[in-house]
This record gives C-alpha cells, sequence and structure tokens, in this order.
C-alpha cells in the first residue's frame, strides 16, 4: 500500500495508460499546456508529445465528437470535460451518437471512448461549476456510469474503462482531488460492475457515491459512537447499477438511507430508493428516507454552499429519526 | 341490542375463524357493510352486517375459531332503544372448548382509525411467527411496529398459535367431501340431459362481440348462465333450498357459478340476481367473482345466497356433466364443451356447434317432467340470444 492523492491517482493511470497502449490520447481543454484544469496531466505534453495530449477548443461538442470519430477509428481517446456543468453542450454527441452507435449498426461499430470530467460541490466556484449531474448520464443506456471514490479506484477505474469496448464516462468528484489515501495495489483490476461496501454494519445501509462517500463514512463512524451499526455502501457505477449488492445490503439491515449530492427530486438517489421497493419491500422496518442536495443553484458563500449539500450530521439525524 | 352472529356461509360450515375486524365498537355500520373477515374451510371470506347501527361491543378476538351462532358482536341497532341492562351482557355462547389461542394484550391499545402502522419487514415477520401484530406496541418511527417489537412478542410465551390460513387445502378437500357425501345421502338424484344447437347463439355472440371494445366482449358461457337464470323463472321450483323436510322456493333468482381453484377444489360464490343482469353486467360481474375466488376475497353473501349452481366443464373437453347436488341446493346444471356435430336441420345434415346441458336435480323436489321443461326451456332461450 502507497500514500497518493486521488490527483496522483487519476495521473497515474492516466500515465500508465498512455506509456502502454500507442491508441491511447488525452484530449480536453487545457490538457497540454496548462496540465488540466485540475493538474492530472501536468507534464504529459513534454512527456508524449501535442500528437497524444491534445489542447481542443473551448467546444464540448466538437472535441467529445473528435473523440467519438477517433474511437469508430481504432484509436483509444480519452475526453477530458473540465466539468459536468459544461459537458451539457456535448449531450447530443454523448446521447445521440456514442450511446446509440453499436444499436444502430448492428453492433458492426463500437466506440471505445472514455469521458472524464469533474463533478460536485463543495469549493465556493458557485453554481455554473458546482453542479452534480452524473444521475442524469446514469439514464441512458449504451454507457457506463462510474464515480470512483478512492485513489484505488481513481486509478483502477480508469484503467477498466479503457478496456471497455463500449463508451465510459467517469465522475470525478472535484472535492476529492486533494483528498489522501491508501492505494490498493492487491484491489486491480477494478470490476467495474460491481458496488462495494466500504464498512459493513447491521442496522442501517448508507448507501452512497462520489464524494458523498466519505460524509456518509464519517456518519457512520459517529454513529457507531451512539451503538447504531451502519453499513456503508459505495455504488461505484451508476450504470449498470449493482442491485444485488443494493439488496443484500438492506435485506441485512432493513433499513437505508441513501445519499446523493444530486438534487432531490428526479434524483438518482430516488431510482436506488425505487429498486430497493420492488426488489426489498417485505425486508424494510421503516421508511427508506434519502439525503440530497437542497433544489437551488449551488450558492456560492460557504455557509449556504455547506447548507445546501448533505452533510455528516444530516446524514446521522436521518438515520436516528428511521431507528424510531 | 342486536346480537351479530358467526354466520353460517354455506351448509357445510360448523365453524369459522376471526381474521380481523374491519370495524371497532363505536363505529357504525351499514347493512351490507363489510364488519369482519372470517376464515372458513373454504377461504376468507369479508362478512357484511345484517342490521344498520352502532357497535356496541366486539366479543370474538382475532384468531378466535368459534362455531356457527356464535355472538360475536353486539349492534345497537338503529332506531331501537338500548334495553337496560343489555350492556355488557354476558350471553355469549362461546365455548368453553374453543381455542382462545391468541395472546392477550397486557394493555389493551386504544383502536386506531384506519390501517395498523407497521413496517412491511414487521407484517412479514408477525405472519411467520403467528404473531398477531394488532396487539403490539410499535417503537419504530412514529410509534410503528417494528421487527424487534414482533420478535420481542414472539420470544414472550403463548398458547398455541392459531392455524388459521395452514392446510386451507386440505379442509377444503373435507369441507367437499362433507357436502358431497351429504347430498349423496339424503339426496335422490335424477338426471336429465338434452343437446342444444348452439349454431344460433354462437353466430349472434360472434356478431355482437364485433360491436363491442375488446375489453367488453361476452363469453359464451354468460349465454349459458343467463338462460339458466331465466328459465328458473318458468320453473321456480328448481330455484330452491332444501330446509329440514320440504323445499322452499327462493323469490330470488342468484345463480352460484363453480370456480375451480388453482390450488385445488372449488368455491361456487352467487352472482346476486341473474335474471335481471344484462349479459355486459354479467360478463363482469362472473369475471369478478372468479377472479376474486381466487384470491380469496369473497364475500359472505356469495357463499351463503345461491339458489342454483352452474357448473361447466367444456374448458377439459368434457361432453356431458353428471354433477352432484350442493345441499341445501335442490338443482345442479352442467353444461360441457361446445362442439361441432353433425345435425339435422329440416332433413339435411349439417354441422352444427352444440352443448350437452344436464339436469341433476331432487326427486324430493321435482319429477323428471318438470326437468325437462326446465331444460327445453334453456334449449329455447338460446335460440333467440338476442332476447336474453
Amino acid at each position: 500500500m502507497t500514500k497518493m492523492t486521488y490527483r496522483e491517482a487519476v495521473r497515474a493511470g492516466l500515465h500508465e495508460a498512455l506509456e502502454n497502449d500507442p491508441r491511447v490520447f488525452l484530449m480536453g481543454e487545457d490538457v497540454g499546456k496548462y496540465g488540466g484544469a485540475y493538474a492530472c496531466s501536468k507534464g504529459f505534453l513534454e512527456e508524449f508529445g501535442p500528437e497524444r495530449i491534445r489542447d481542443t477548443p473551448l467546444s464540448e461538442s466538437s472535441f467529445v465528437g473528435a473523440g467519438i470519430g477517433a474511437a469508430l477509428g481504432g484509436m483509444r481517446p480519452i475526453v477530458e470535460v473540465m466539468t459536468v456543468n459544461f459537458s451539457l453542450l456535448a449531450l447530443d454527441q454523448i446521447v445521440n451518437n456514442a450511446a446509440t452507435i453499436r444499436h444502430m449498426s448492428g453492433g458492426q461499430f463500437s466506440i471505445p471512448l472514455v469521458v472524464r470530467m469533474a463533478t460536485g460541490a463543495g469549493r465556493q466556484v458557485a453554481a455554473q461549476h458546482s453542479h452534480s449531474l452524473e444521475g442524469w448520464y446514469a439514464h441512458i443506456p449504451g454507457i457506463t456510469v462510474l464515480t470512483p471514490a478512492t485513489v484505488t479506484d481513481a486509478k483502477g477505474m480508469l484503467l477498466a474503462a479503457l478496456k471497455d469496448p463500449d463508451p465510459v464516462f467517469i465522475f470525478e468528484h472535484a472535492y476529492l482531488y486533494p483528498m489522501e489515501g491508501e492505494f490498493d495495489e492487491g484491489a486491480l483490476p477494478v470490476d467495474i460492475t460491481r458496488a462495494a461496501v466500504r464498512r459493513p454494519g447491521k442496522d442501517v445501509s448508507l448507501i452512497t457515491f462520489g464524494g458523498s462517500l466519505w460524509k456518509a463514512l464519517q456518519a457512520a463512524e459517529a454513529l457507531a459512537g451512539e451503538g447504531i451499526h451502519a453499513e456503508v455502501v459505495d455504488l461505484r457505477v451508476l450504470r449498470p447499477l449493482d442491485q444485488t449488492t443494493i439488496l443484500a445490503s438492506v435485506k441485512k439491515t432493513h433499513r437505508a438511507v441513501v445519499i446523493d449530492e444530486g438534487w432531490r427530486t428526479g434524483s438518482f438517489a430516488a431510482e436506488v430508493i425505487a429498486q430497493i421497493m420492488e426488489g426489498a419491500f417485505y425486508d424494510l422496518d421503516s421508511p427508506v428516507a434519502r439525503v440530497c442536495s437542497v433544489e437551488v443553484p449551488i450558492p456560492y458563500p460557504k455557509h449556504l454552499e455547506d447548507a445546501a449539500l448533505p452533510q455528516p450530521e444530516k446524514i446521522i439525524s436521518t438515520v436516528r429519526n428511521l431507528m424510531g | 341490542m342486536t346480537e351479530f352472529v358467526m354466520p353460517t356461509l354455506g351448509s357445510d360450515m360448523t365453524q369459522g375463524t376471526l381474521v380481523e375486524w374491519k370495524k371497532k365498537a363505536g363505529d357504525r355500520v351499514t347493512k351490507g357493510e363489510i364488519i369482519a373477515e372470517v376464515d372458513t374451510e373454504k377461504s376468507a371470506i369479508e362478512i357484511e352486517s345484517f342490521y344498520t347501527g352502532v357497535i356496541h361491543q366486539l366479543i370474538t378476538k382475532p384468531g378466535e375459531t368459534v362455531p356457527v351462532g356464535t355472538v360475536m358482536a353486539i349492534i345497537q341497532e338503529e332506531g331501537k332503544p338500548v334495553g337496560p341492562g343489555e350492556a355488557g351482557t354476558e350471553a355469549t355462547p362461546v365455548k368453553e372448548s374453543s381455542p382462545s389461542p391468541v395472546r392477550e394484550p397486557v394493555v389493551s391499545p386504544p383502536p386506531k382509525p384506519g390501517r395498523l402502522r407497521i413496517s412491511p419487514a414487521a407484517k412479514q415477520l408477525a405472519a411467520e411467527l403467528r404473531v398477531d401484530p394488532s396487539a403490539l406496541k410499535g417503537t419504530g418511527p412514529g410509534g410503528a411496529i417494528a421487527l424487534e417489537d414482533v420478535r420481542a412478542a414472539a420470544e414472550t410465551p403463548t398458547k398455541e398459535p392459531p392455524t388459521v390460513s395452514a392446510d386451507r387445502q386440505a379442509r377444503m378437500r373435507e369441507t367437499i367431501a362433507a357436502a358431497m357425501a351429504r347430498s349423496k345421502r339424503e339426496i335422490p338424484h335424477y338426471y336429465l340431459s338434452a343437446t342444444i344447437d348452439m349454431g344460433r347463439a354462437m353466430t349472434w355472440l360472434k356478431e355482437e362481440n364485433l360491436k363491442r371494445p375488446v375489453t367488453d366482449r361476452l363469453l359464451y358461457g354468460v349465454l349459458l348462465i343467463k338462460a339458466v337464470a331465466l328459465a328458473l323463472r318458468q320453473v321456480p321450483e328448481l330455484n330452491a333450498l332444501w330446509k329440514e323436510s320440504a323445499a322452499v322456493q327462493s323469490p330470488d333468482i342468484h345463480v352460484g357459478v363453480a370456480v375451480s381453484l388453482r390450488q385445488g377444489g372449488l368455491v361456487a360464490p352467487a352472482i346476486h340476481h341473474t335474471d335481471k343482469q344484462t349479459l355486459g353486467e354479467l360478463m363482469m360481474r362472473f369475471q369478478d367473482v372468479v377472479k376474486r375466488a381466487r384470491a380469496g376475497t369473497l364475500r359472505s353473501s356469495e357463499f351463503s345466497d345461491p339458489t342454483i349452481t352452474v357448473t361447466s366443464l367444456g374448458e377439459q373437453g368434457v361432453e356431458t356433466v353428471f354433477g352432484v347436488i350442493y345441499p341445501p341446493q335442490v338443482a345442479l346444471v352442467g353444461f360441457g364443451k361446445v362442439v361441432e356435430r353433425p345435425w339435422v336441420v329440416e332433413g339435411q345434415v349439417v354441422s352444427r356447434p352444440v352443448v350437452t346441458a344436464s339436469l341433476s336435480a331432487d326427486h324430493r323436489v321435482t319429477d323428471g317432467h318438470r326437468g325437462g321443461v326446465f331444460l327445453s326451456t334453456v334449449d329455447r332461450l338460446l335460440q333467440e340470444p338476442g332476447e336474453l
């Protein structure tokens, strides 16, 4: 086990991919000269040259589309969209091309494309840079949606994504880049079809993903002091969702709280809860609850931003209410 | 004060187990309203109140098995004075031997309006452990009964729990055995059968169904049921119930339709006032009653009211039914499969769809002549399907 930051893990993953496979190249806004908006490709331009580390114009639709074309042509492009907030300009390419071409060509063509983007709030960068829209992407059949929350997954999921013959979207919570953690070499290769139980418990399942994982773990630690043993499930993969792990946990604990930084209405949490209702209704001992973001554009001032997001205290009080 | 007693839901029923009260003391009930759910040998049945008034007292507890006729509740009937000293009457002929299997709640919880507040998991566990959840005090969120409450209750030693729905199939077999043995022992059956030309009826049905939306289409079985109901107006002796030593004709025609259950056994719930329903209404009632028979949610009146039974085994390819009368009824009409057969029409052999109608009748009540009149009336009615 080695200690590293999430940023270093992403960078290590990209580096390994570029080194091992000549078809891999990196493309996006500021990935070259600037070294990436989150410094994940620092020094790559010098090391791999402008052919493989390509700065693009500020046009998400064109460079995601170019990535789709390159993938069709046999390359293994890694496209970095600076944040999910900007990815909406590329939605047409994603929904109508990346996700459909295998289907519409009767399986003749596939798009081995990897798109990475930052998501989430908590850094006081205001509404247009802070939203969590990965739940929207999870709605789209034809793509895989990953939300690595640990340093091991940050690298391991990227490498697994490159092996996938179809488009994979990786959402990196921007708050996690400076986070330090143990890199677990033994956990590789990462299985990108399964959720992971990050902390076992018997009284309530805290089901979450991405940046909220650490808040859920904090809440679980505090609850343990009250004698409530929370199990923390890291979904890791929003599509295809690993229903088996979710239901197994709920059948064990009989209670569930879903924590999702997306807005409450129509949230990914709502989908998880629906699947719990479909698959584990008779195992529930209390209503399923969710902790989501308040339905406002994420505010700039720190106290308001904190208040808008799921927080450990909110998770703790929600769990207490479920315990009767 | 009026006594609400365990009703008899068919002559073969000797006792019933109260599953739950749908009302509580102080509630108003109107005649025909569902007041309780009772488990019989055949299925769980919703019991309708015979009176309009206010429930004064509930005597039987959920889980208790009591003989038919046992006072289960006291109802203060509307417009009748409260008799002095009647309140709190001890006149409850609950037999000493009848088990009182449900754990007595330590504190009688105040009855809550509406549904019991219980988690799905707790409800499931309560059913598995045979714990009566209505006797529990909830400690879950909002006072809901949670798993822990059920577990705690199950650990408290209790008397032998009731086996309300256990071996229902075996008991249904016993019930059918008892009723059929009694029928063959007591009722001198005679049997008649007639082959009926269904050509006109089937043609009419085909045209009629073209006019109807797919969801409202009729099955030919409905024509047969309606024809039987109308023929009973002509031969009312067959629409009767045997009481002690004589048959009593019923003023209303409630045809019981035999429904075989997937798990085995059968029931024959009444379609009330069969003769007065349009074919469309009959079709709806028929589908409803079949669905509820299979779901085990028939009403008490549907069990107790049939004045004759119609059974059709055509689906199994049977051509002729030799039925056993369901006492205290005095007749049973059977239909086989509608089959294409050579048939003589005006001296020519043609192919026609025909059905064999059979009558099993109680010779104490009617003779073959009247039975023959009945079958020929059914035949005649089926030749004018538009009039049904």
